[in-house]
């Protein structure tokens, strides 16, 4: 019937050849399941790297006065911590959950450039190395904070060249990636399965894909304005040539913003999965879903300027980003009522997925509603670069993105690995990350509301106890991850034998084929059964 | 669960054998669309010095103070006293406003000079710090150049005339008649500086 059995890709037949084994495996991969892999390693040990720099951060901060490191280094561990968690961490594992997933939810043999997917993993390494190794060159590291302003950015030692050239390299890797994704995602569907009837997971990231192909280019103009500011004598930013720092602030952002939802969008998509499997009903509202996931989308680029509120914007334009702003609540709240409703008279089970899933739901909330605060204009001049931002932030980052990612994790491990994970370990995880989270973050909004500026190593006594709190709850955070190495170790190595489809109330094709997944999956396109429709 | 589609068309059978050219074809097609996007959106990045200038232009909003002056202008403008006093803690320096006094208008831009000579036959250097009578009249003096901004050097027997230039905001509260502005040298003592301090190192 079918001619041949292969991938839509030209350049797929490179496996069919004789294969390389060993580490040239890995480096010639052009499997979309390989690849998934190695961008969630990546990520965790990106993410371990990062976590590291952020106890050093809050090692300092347990206690007023300079205790450990000196405000130099603390400003370079403060930048590197964020730039390795947002482009090193969180979106490479949602990438890794893409490639992983995307072909098998949509009945696709493989990405549509399975050679260029091969490129967009290993740009990411050199852009590591670059932003780590720059701790020890003369300078040290960027100490401007992830956002880079200048005219600090223009004045940092080679550090900042470095940072510079790793995010044009993280920024080709997403480009390449997002232009995967959007194709695999339009034109690699079974056939049958219209985008009205897509798993959600592939909307949001084909929305997040098409935010990324349009603001990555413009995080990368910015950031060569500021490197021929610094070494090519042109004045986009520089006062004293006649440029305006206030103008990178603007670009920085309009890439800023939609870089946010770039994180939380698929962390919606998996939670879109996992709480409609545990609650063993269809999820409520799928085309409000979507609509709501497009006008994030969109919605994103008319924001930036909630970040600047402080910079002397005239109070018409000051109104229009708060009014904007609060305009993002909207499809963002329906997409929490919708996951609410999913649940409502739901047969409810709470295996780890679940928690994590659940645990999204009531902090990203929270983070939602701090955000709201601080985009009224009047309250932000007040909360603009205190603790109350750190808060809302890791809320949204960590609470939202990362308890999404852990979610997806332990839904999908049966279906990548062929065992079932450890349950009792993989709710402990849960309940120690959910408890130290807390422990560690949320007192922060109280030291922001008090006025406790952020990015700064030392700071007055008032603010001492509920710092002393927040370090405690941070390094039990970070060692609470360590378990997740335990339990995926574990469940690699053995565990109880995974069926095809190991949750009751999963849907979708990725559970039509065996657990673990093959090499090789849909290489002739599935049938598409609307009863495995909507994730 | 099995075997129900919507129409025929969408089961196996219906895929056509040659799906693979055609999505293939359909990929390339794509890839070029979203090339064109991430083309646009990096140059998108470059237009926008010229776009944020012209924009700030044409809506004004890069008057920074134009608040300000509004706000000023409400306020009308009256007549003060300004004395001008210069004090050296260095019997070498000779240090002196060329006016004593002058009556001026608030909201006035005034220009005075100052004059030092240097009696010495050693280089000094220094520095000149304002002080005011009222002291909270200072808040309402805004000085748009003043010698005290930088470290002077003076070369042995040298002589200069150093302007101050500044505003007496029309805000001044009622009560004062009489602004005194005072400048006092200080001498930075020889060897603790090597060089004179770079331009833009400016203080008030
Ligand atoms: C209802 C949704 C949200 C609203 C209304 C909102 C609003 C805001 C506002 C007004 C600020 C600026 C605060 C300041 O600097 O003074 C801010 C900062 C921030 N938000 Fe949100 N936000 C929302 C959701 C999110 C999400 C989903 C993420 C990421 C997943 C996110 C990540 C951030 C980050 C990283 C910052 C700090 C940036 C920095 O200064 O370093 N926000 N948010
Ligand atoms: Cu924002």
């Amino acid at each position: 019937m079918q001619a041949t059995h292969t991938a839509g890709a030209a350049d797929h037949h490179a496996d069919h050849g004789p294969q390389p084994t060993g580490l040239m495996r890995w480096i010639t991969t052009t499997n979309h399941k390989d690849i998934g892999t190695m961008y969630l390693w990546f990520s965790f040990v990106m993410f371990l790297v990062g976590g590291a720099m952020s106890l050093i951060i809050r090692a300092e901060l347990l206690s007023p006065g300079l205790q450990y490191v000196q405000p130099e280094f603390y400003n370079q561990m403060l930048t590197l911590h964020a730039l390795i968690m947002v482009f090193g961490a969180i979106m490479p594992a949602f990438v890794g959950f893409a490639n992983w997933m995307i072909p098998l939810m949509i009945g696709a043999p493989d990405m549509a450039f399975a050679r260029m997917n091969n490129w967009s993993f290993w740009l990411l390494p050199p852009a590591a190395i670059l932003l780590t190794a720059s701790i020890f060159v003369p300078g040290g590291a960027a100490g401007t904070g992830w956002t880079l302003y200048p005219p600090l950015s223009i004045q940092m030692g080679m550090g900042m060249d470095m940072a510079i050239f790793a995010i044009h390299i993280l920024g080709m890797s997403s480009i390449m990636g997002s232009i995967n994704i959007i194709t695999t995602i339009l034109n690699m569907r079974t056939p049958g399965m219209d985008l009205m009837k897509m798993p959600l997971f592939c909307w949001t990231w084909l929305v997040t894909a098409f935010l990324l192909i349009a603001s990555m280019p413009i995080l990368a103009g910015a950031v060569t304005m500021l490197l021929t500011d610094r070494h090519f004598g042109t004045s986009f930013f520089s006062a004293a040539g006649g440029g305006d720092p206030v103008l990178f602030q603007h670009i920085f952002w309009f890439f800023g913003h939609p870089e946010v939802y770039i994180i939380a969008l698929p962390a919606f998509g998996v939670v879109s999965h996992v709480i409609p499997a545990f609650s063993r009903k269809q999820l409520f509202g799928y085309a409000s879903m979507v609509y709501a996931i497009a006008a994030i989308g969109l919605i994103s680029f008319f924001v930036w300027a909630h970040h600047m509120y402080v910079t002397g914007i005239p109070l018409t334009g000051q109104l229009y980003f708060m009014y904007a702003t609060m305009l993002i609540a909207i499809p963002t709240g329906v997409k929490v009522f919708n996951w609410v409703t999913t649940m409502w008279r739901g047969s409810l089970s709470f295996e780890t997925p679940m928690l994590f899933a659940l645990g999204f739901l009531v902090l990203f909330t929270i983070g939602g509603l701090t955000g709201l605060v601080l985009a009224m204009t009047a309250v932000d001049i007040q909360l603009q670069d205190t603790y109350y931002v750190v808060a809302h932030f890791h809320y949204v980052m960590v609470a939202g993105a990362l308890f999404s990612a852990y979610a997806g994790l332990y839904y999908w491990l049966p279906k990548w690995t062929g065992h079932m994970y450890n349950e009792s370990l993989g709710k402990l995880h849960f309940w120690l990350s959910m408890i130290f989270f807390n422990i560690a973050f949320f007192p922060q909004h109280f030291l922001g509301l008090a006025g406790m500026p952020r990015r700064i190593p030392d700071y007055a006594q008032q603010f001492a106890d509920f710092n002393m709190i927040s370090t405690i709850g941070s390094f039990g955070f970070g060692f609470s991850q360590l378990l997740v190495l335990v339990v995926v170790f574990q469940t690699m190595k053995g565990g109880a034998k995974a069926e095809a489809r190991p949750w009751d109330g999963a849907r979708g094709l990725e559970w039509t084929v065996p657990s673990p997944a093959p090499h090789h999956t849909f290489e002739d396109p599935p049938a598409f059964n609307p009863a495995e429709a909507h994730g | 669960m099995d075997g129900q589609y919507l129409n025929p068309k969408l089961s196996p059978e219906g895929i056509p054998p040659n799906i693979q050219e055609i999505r293939a074809a359909g990929n390339r097609r794509i890839v070029s669309i979203l090339l064109a996007v991430v083309t646009s959106s990096f140059l998108f990045a470059y237009a926008q010095p010229p776009l944020y200038k012209a924009f700030c232009e044409w809506t004004g909003i890069y008057d920074i103070d134009r608040a300000q002056r509004v706000a000023e202008s409400s306020i009308p403008a009256r007549a003060v006293k300004l004395e001008f006093d210069a004090n050296s803690h260095d019997g070498g320096l000779r240090f002196s406003p060329e006016t004593a006094s002058l009556s001026a208008k608030t909201g006035d831009i005034i220009h005075v000079t100052y004059r030092i000579e240097n009696t010495r036959n050693t280089t000094v250097i220094g520095q000149a710090v304002p002080s005011y009578g009222p002291q909270h009249a200072g808040g309402y003096v805004k000085k748009l150049d003043c010698f005290c901004f930088k470290q002077q050097t003076f070369a042995p027997h040298e002589v200069r005339e150093m302007p101050v230039v500044f505003v007496l905001e029309r805000s001044l509260p009622d009560d004062v008649n009489t602004v005194t502005l005072s400048y006092t040298f200080f001498e930075v003592p020889a060897g603790s500086v090597t060089a004179p301090a770079k331009p833009g190192e400016s203080r008030t």
